[in-house]
């Protein structure tokens, strides 16, 4: 029913428009230059009017309409959910509007059935009042807006201003992601570190998290000895190093050799044949790991005597290595460009070679870059590793490094001019 | 003048030469060159062998992918018209039993109840399914029997294809001479066909012979001949002459592989009337999710994937145009759009699974979005993609010479207007390619869906965006994990799907790009 109302608001912001439009242009009686602003910023002013409030209306019901219902459901049901458990509970009400919805998911019991026709009875009567409201609105809102139109308003400055409001808007999105990233993942850590204290979380030995919730669904003792994160730390650090010893030579190579080397035609070749390294999809390369190079690691290992587990961090260091060749090489490559042509002239004029230049006055000057260059690479394979249960741990550890690639480079960054 | 030139400046050395043409010099200088191009050939390994990843990547992927393109259909004369059918409602028919007395009429040998077993594993047990789609999608179908190409079962496919049951097809020498048709018989050859030595059972190498046309296993080996249980009765008794039989040997035990000696048998006999077909996969390009290999199909994640990447173009582009637009041109430089800008460029680094927890904690528990559902996904994706969109817009308006600003405002446009009558239009295409590159991202991305439950497994197609759907990436994660081999090449395919829509996204922007490209 929203997505109706949704069709019918924008048709009547349409015809808002046209009767701003309209009204603007019969008051200007002929002389188009007697209107403070033209036709066109009159009809988005009605438009504005009529329907800004209805979308406002329309979206916060969308958002938050859902909690609602689930609230009047939910004291309706209180006897029945207060001898239920918390998931249970959630369980219980979600089952009910899925039912109402009509998604079945199994055999519904008498209760839900009953909880459904009171979801549905809730939804038709929401919608009638809904669809009131937002009539009621646009009505007033087109009237307001058809008696205030004359040909002096400042009809323009204020969809400017309108306009200015919802850009702010948007990009005030981008703040709200950030809060909610660092709340969300400060909430669930706190929820989590009350059932695990944080000392057997942080130096526990143990890590199988599966096996903690025996009764699935319930409430359950959980058992905190199984969320140590040593040996999480400890795979992921060993994976990354693996990934950075692969990928750290070979982008660094690769991008000196495009900068200083290769020719223009090869480079046109090479540099996107890097970038499709880069925009494959991480599962890809899972699927890649898991069938080509761990077996081959295992007939390796096998033919020198040794055991190898077909997921061995050695086969998923390599592959991720492969993974951020592009990363690592993109990033030296700017930084190598960014070092002035006058150093590798000096250079050269005192008899040096290419590989001498490169390797004693290019690399050094372009080392805080591209070791905060490996930093970044670093975060995101650490990124890429990620296990959820760790997202604050792991949030903290990229934000970290990404400071302290920051810093080195503001520290280390040697300004030529 | 001496003390001068020996302290350095027109040194010689020992053997009165200059010091850059002494034999020591030229070694130097030799080594120098060497380390030099040893350098360079280093630098251009480096790039060949990243360049080698790729290909490698590319063709395992393909080379994987290729087999599951095409699928086995035994091609099995239907009755369509008899009392099975339900004429009322032809949709309730026992498509089952249909497919079974095909089955049995195809191989009338296999009557007891374990060989109507393996007769019935040949096809596969969607086959009725597929039948009853069939049906309803052309009702005409029904009164009258026909040959319908049903699909095999996954391992029979993969037998076919030459994936599993490693085998080789030789004609021994001399002729052969059956002591019955059927049950235990002797078959009397020619010395050394099978070695005496060779060890026969479940947990050895299997060996069939196809002779009469009938199929015989061998159990056992002696001078005059061979022994063997008969799996398809012959048809005679009489001498087969050499090059009319034939001895297969399949290198893998029985009890190593998911295909018996008997559906090998069976299978052969019916490729050997013509039945059998290979045909392009249409089940993999039209249907969504199943358990069984050979009924599942990547249709349902690709709509999945659609509406997914709606969801997210259509918030993350608007969104990320409209903060560009303002932190480019209209805000003044101050603190509070500087923190707006360092939060953004925070944000692009986040990795994607952080973006999974948000969404799982104020999409799906705040909000109460519908779980597994594009969504939610989309929503998930378009915040992840956002600073990608900004980032971008802002270096395409920032592209945009100012003299466009001041001529605008100069002839008494209002600043709106110049931004969307002027500069906006301008930088469109940079931005959109932007777009399209972010959104190639998303596409890709599996571990923030992972955390909003679009790992669910959903067989039906997705209808709109609140119905629970999976999508790509999130198809070939499950599939990479399922152990039947058959999921192998599915994951395989599928992945060269998601890599194709990919390549196409990128093309499209680069081909954007270097079409309005314009240098000012």
């Amino acid at each position: 029913m929203a997505s109706t109302y949704l069709a019918l608001l924008i048709g009547f912001a349409l015809a808002a428009y046209f009767a701003g439009a309209r009204r603007a242009v019969a008051l200007s009686a002929g002389n188009p230059a007697s209107l403070h602003s033209r036709p066109a910023y009159h009809g988005f002013y009605a438009a504005i009017l009529a329907t800004a409030p209805g979308f406002a209306v329309l979206i916060g019901w969308w958002l938050f309409g859902g909690r609602v219902l689930d609230r009047i459901v939910g004291a309706r049901f209180q006897v029945l959910l207060s001898a239920m458990s918390g998931p249970q509970q959630q369980a219980f009400i979600r089952d009910a509007r899925n039912l109402a919805g009509g998604i079945v998911y199994g055999e519904p019991t008498p209760e839900k059935e009953a909880a459904a026709a009171l979801y549905r009875s809730l939804f038709a009567s929401t919608d009638i009042v809904l669809g009131l409201i937002l009539a009621a609105l646009a009505a007033l809102g087109l009237v307001l807006a058809l008696r205030t139109i004359t040909a002096r308003r400042r009809t323009r400055h204020f969809v400017e201003r309108f306009v200015r409001g919802v850009l702010i808007a948007c990009s005030v999105v981008a703040i709200l992601t950030t809060i909610g990233i660092v709340l969300s993942l400060i909430f669930e850590s706190l929820r989590f570190f009350q059932k695990v204290p944080f000392l057997d979380f942080l130096f526990g030995t143990h890590w199988s998290p599966q096996s903690a919730f025996v009764g699935a669904g319930g409430d359950g003792e959980i058992d905190a000895g199984v969320f140590g994160a040593v040996p999480l730390f400890a795979g992921t650090l060993l994976i990354t190093l693996i990934a950075m010893l692969v990928a750290t030579p070979i982008g660094l190579l690769a991008a000196i050799y495009l900068s200083d080397y290769a020719s223009s035609k090869f480079r046109a070749v090479a540099k996107p044949v890097l970038e499709i390294l880069a925009g494959v999809p991480t599962v890809v390369y899972g699927f890649f790991a898991a069938l080509s190079v761990a077996p081959v690691i295992r007939r390796l290992g096998d033919g020198m005597g040794l055991s190898v587990s077909s997921e061995s961090a050695l086969a998923a260091g390599l592959v991720m290595g492969i993974m951020i060749i592009p990363f690592v090489s993109s990033l030296s490559d700017d930084i190598i460009n960014s070092v002035p042509q006058a150093l590798r002239d000096g250079s050269a004029g005192l008899g040096a070679t290419k590989s001498e230049t490169i390797r004693k006055v290019v690399l050094p000057a372009a080392l805080p870059g591209i070791v905060s260059a490996m930093l970044l690479a670093v975060s995101r394979a650490v990124g890429e590793l990620a296990a959820f249960a760790l997202g604050l741990v792991l949030f903290c550890m990229t934000l970290a490094l990404n400071v302290i690639a920051l810093g080195v480079v503001a520290r280390y960054r040697e300004r030529y001019d | 003048m001496t003390n001068i030139a020996q302290s350095g400046i027109a040194r010689t050395g020992p053997d009165g030469l200059s010091i850059h043409t002494s034999g020591d010099a030229r070694k130097r200088l030799a080594r120098r060159y060497a380390a030099e191009r040893r350098f360079r050939r280093l630098g251009l390994g480096a790039v060949l062998l990243a360049m080698g990843f790729l290909l490698l990547l590319l063709s395992t992927v393909v080379g994987k992918a290729i087999p599951a393109f095409t699928y086995t259909y035994a091609v099995l004369p239907l009755d369509l018209a008899g009392d099975k059918i339900n004429h009322d409602d032809p949709l309730r028919s026992n498509f089952d039993a249909i497919v079974k007395a095909a089955i049995a009429e195809a191989l009338p040998f296999a009557a007891g109840r374990k060989q109507r077993r393996a007769a019935r594993g040949l096809i596969s047990s969607g086959a009725a399914v597929i039948l009853r789609d069939m049906v309803a999608d052309d009702r005409a179908l029904i009164g009258a029997p026909r040959a319908i190409g049903l699909p095999v079962s996954d391992t029979l496919d993969l037998y076919f294809k030459q994936l599993t049951a490693p085998r080789r097809s030789r004609e021994p020498q001399g002729s052969a001479t059956p002591s019955a048709t059927s049950d235990k018989i002797h078959i009397a050859v020619e010395d050394g066909v099978i070695g005496s030595d060779e060890q026969f059972g479940r947990d050895a190498p299997s060996h069939l012979v196809f002779i009469n046309g009938g199929v015989v296993k061998i159990t056992g080996a002696d001078g005059e001949g061979l022994q063997g249980d008969v799996l398809v009765p012959l048809q005679s008794t009489v001498p087969a002459a050499q090059g009319d039989w034939r001895l297969v040997t399949i290198n893998q035990a029985e009890s190593a592989r998911k295909i018996s000696d008997r559906e090998i048998a069976y299978a052969e006999i019916l490729n050997g009337m013509g039945l059998i077909e290979r045909r392009f996969n249409a089940i993999f390009f039209t249907r969504g999710a199943s358990r069984e290999p050979e009924m599942a199909g990547v249709w349902g994640a690709v709509v999945g994937s659609f509406f997914t990447m709606l969801v997210t173009l259509a918030l993350s582009f608007p969104l990320g145009v409209a903060s560009a637009v303002y932190l480019e041109e209209v805000a003044p430089k101050n603190r509070w759009t500087q923190l707006i800008e360092v939060n953004i460029n925070n944000l692009a680094a986040v990795p994607s699974i952080v973006f999974g927890l948000l969404g799982l904690a104020v999409f799906l528990n705040f909000f109460g979005l519908p779980r597994s559902a594009p969504v939610a996904g989309g929503m998930v994706l378009a915040l992840m993609t956002l600073p990608t969109i900004i980032i971008a817009s802002r270096a395409a308006l920032g592209a945009v010479p100012p003299s466009i600003r001041e001529g605008a405002l100069g002839i008494g446009a209002s600043r709106m207007q110049t931004v969307f009558h002027h500069v906006l239009p301008l930088a469109m295409p940079g931005i959109l390619t932007g777009t399209i590159l972010g959104v190639a991202r998303a596409l890709g991305e599996t571990a923030p869906l992972l955390m909003i439950g679009m790992v669910a497994f959903i067989v039906d197609i997705p209808g709109g965006a609140l119905q629970p759907a999976t999508v790509l990436p999130v198809q070939i994660y499950m599939w990479a994990d399922f152990p039947e081999p058959g999921f192998q090449q599915k994951t395989a395919a599928a992945i060269l799907v998601l890599l194709g829509f990919l390549v196409v996204m990128n093309a499209f922007a680069v081909v954007m790009r270097r079409r309005f490209e314009r240098r000012w």
